[in-house]
């Protein structure tokens, strides 16, 4: 009874494609089946089909490091990756707690004893690579459309601008994240030398390389919203003789939003693919070298724990495209917009 | 020194196109009194839209020139408001934010922000729009939008007002309806108009006079109509008027007789 009225509120709201039947027609059961279907099983039995193919094919692939796993290893490997999580977690602050201890008996023996306070230096979790992808990730992403947003504009508005800028745009659109990597950790450790750095390095080789990759559908995206705002639009802005500022804040920014977005989100999508290469070959903190010392470490649980990365890349990946639609219908001015 | 309000004085415009110079306009005069309702008729293509843009500044003229209050015109500027065809209402603002972009840049030194609102209110109201004031473009018809467009035109106090067949969009009731507000708000207001227009009866009804212009290329004022009647006009009154009836067929044999298309 429960379901049914659950599914009643849940499921009959949404319908828009059809209009409510009359009360007296009302075919309840059936009507919140065929939504139930469609919404939930047919996705859900397309996973089940899925994992099936994938247990039953992994089963016939010998690798050097044993079977390729199936989903219930792949499933083991990421409980297992979580409770090393939660271990690492309960040493480190066993670690504090025994530094404090120490320094507070230190103190009480000489009050004017130098206390050190050392960080705690044990590997980090996969988890913790998670949460280091993602930070690298905005921050590359934030800055290349710092970058890109204002440019596309200038580019959109102006067409010798444009002339100016498309050719280079084009030039470095197609170049791999592979290749810049080398000259920004190169540039990095060139002009980023101080003695107490507020990132480390590695952090932002990453960063900057994913701001090289992701800028480009951006600005691309961005300049075509720009140049093709209404031309009565414009007209509108000439004759109340709007200063620039005002104009792109009240006509051209709004009226370019969704080509922004669109811009935007793949951007996000690309800097996402880039990262995982370039902590990969880097061996920068982050998702990607986790899957590398996985790969280098070999044991019979490696292509597993491997798995759990992909599919958590995968993962944060339509997080990432979601949270971004999600901005965009905040951003969006136009209500009757399909947005997906 | 002239000494009408507005006067265009051999106006020519020539656009460069692939095959050489097109001469749109030649030798266009005009001279405008204050608080006078011009209508600008003439087959499509004959460039109408073009003088317009030349008043309002968007196109420059390639000879002669246009005086505003004896200083030439040749930006365009919130003095000559312009009513687009098709209401080119920012689609993310309300209507009241609409009307408050052209105020608060027009008056942004002179007006409170007490005294921007107040002005605001009065121009909706002046099309009565009021109701609809927080309504975004999309969520209104189209002759909705159109009096929020003239509402914003009124609300920058232009010294002429400039229409680029504001009604030719919408049907013909509306239609009818708008005209009727225009003529009240003219006969309050006096401002001075000029609109372009495909329509007969609408030129008639609305003007003092009307510019017919014949056919491009190098179109130019053909012939000028005063139209001598009575305000404050009433539709159905005059549709038994004789001398209505008798401008309305000279508009229509300068158009039809004279100036017809060929091979159109």
């Amino acid at each position: 009874m429960f379901l049914i009225n659950f599914l009643k509120h849940n499921l009959l709201r949404t319908e828009t494609d059809r209009p409510m039947p009359l009360l007296g027609q009302l075919k309840l059961p059936k009507d919140i089946g065929n939504k139930f279907i469609k919404i939930f099983i047919v996705p859900f039995i397309a996973f089940l089909l899925f994992l099936g193919l994938w247990g039953v094919s992994a089963t016939q692939i010998e690798t050097s490091l044993g079977t390729v796993p199936g989903p219930s290893q792949v499933w083991e490997q990421m409980v297992s990756l979580f409770n090393e999580h939660k271990a690492e977690r309960v040493k480190e602050q066993a670690f504090y707690q025994r530094q404090e201890a120490r320094n507070a008996k230190k103190l009480e023996e000489d009050p004017n004893a130098e206390v050190r306070i050392r960080p705690y230096t044990g590997k980090p979790t996969f988890l913790d690579q998670m949460i280091t992808s993602l930070l690298t990730v905005m921050t590359g992403f934030i800055i290349a459309s710092i970058i890109a947003i204002p440019i596309g504009i200038v580019s959109g508005l102006s067409t010798t601008v444009h002339r100016a800028i498309n050719p280079l745009i084009q030039i470095f659109k197609p170049v791999s994240p592979l290749a810049w990597l080398p000259i920004v950790t190169m540039i990095v450790s060139a002009v980023y030398v101080t003695d107490d750095p507020m990132f480390s390095k590695s952090f932002l080789n990453s960063a900057i390389t994913v701001t090289l990759c992701c800028m480009w559908p951006t600005i691309i995206n961005t300049a075509l919203g720009v140049s093709t705002i209404d031309s009565d639009l414009i007209n509108v802005s000439r004759v109340l003789r709007l200063n620039w500022a005002t104009k792109i804040y009240k006509i051209v920014l709004p009226s370019s939003i969704p080509l922004i977005f669109a811009g935007l989100r793949l951007s996000l999508g690309i800097g996402w693919m880039v990262l995982i290469a370039a902590e990969m070959l880097a061996q920068n903190p982050g998702l990607g070298k986790f899957v590398w010392d996985e790969f280098q470490n070999g044991s019979s649980n490696s292509l597993a724990r491997i798995m759990v990365a992909v599919f958590a890349i995968g993962f944060i990946g339509f997080f990432l495209d979601r949270s971004m639609l999600t901005l965009q219908r905040k951003f969006s001015w136009d209500r009757n917009a399909i947005i997906r | 020194m002239s000494h009408s309000y507005l006067q265009l004085t051999q106006v020519s415009i020539e656009f460069p196109t692939d095959t050489g110079p097109y001469k749109a306009l030649d030798n266009v005069n005009l001279s405008i009194n204050k608080g006078e309702f011009i209508s600008l008729i003439g087959h499509s293509g004959c460039g109408k839209s073009t003088v317009l843009n030349i008043v309002a500044g968007m196109h420059r003229a390639t000879g002669g020139g246009v005086l505003l209050e004896n200083k030439e015109v040749f930006e365009p500027g919130p003095d000559r408001a312009v009513v687009f065809q098709n209401h080119s209402l920012l689609p993310w603002l309300t209507s009241y934010e609409n009307v408050e972009l052209a105020v608060n840049q027009v008056f942004k030194k002179q007006k409170s922000k007490a005294e921007m609102h107040d002005w605001i209110m009065h121009n909706l109201e002046l099309v009565h729009m009021t109701h609809a004031k927080d309504k975004l473009p999309a969520e209104i018809s189209g002759g909705m939008k159109q009096r929020v467009g003239i509402a914003r035109a009124l609300s920058m106090e232009p010294k002429v007002l400039l229409m680029d067949e504001p009604f030719g969009a919408l049907d013909a009731l509306t239609r009818a309806h708008l005209q009727d507000s225009i003529m009240e708000i003219h006969a309050d207001l006096g401002n001075t108009v000029i609109m372009i227009t495909h329509d007969v009866d609408e030129a008639v009804l609305l003007s003092d006079r009307i510019v017919m212009m014949t056919n491009g290329p190098a179109a130019t004022v053909g012939n000028i109509l005063h139209i001598d009647l009575e305000r404050p006009r009433n539709r159905l009154e005059l549709a038994d008027n004789e001398n209505f009836n008798h401008y309305r067929a000279e508009v229509l044999k300068f158009l039809h007789e004279r100036q017809a298309k060929k091979a159109a």
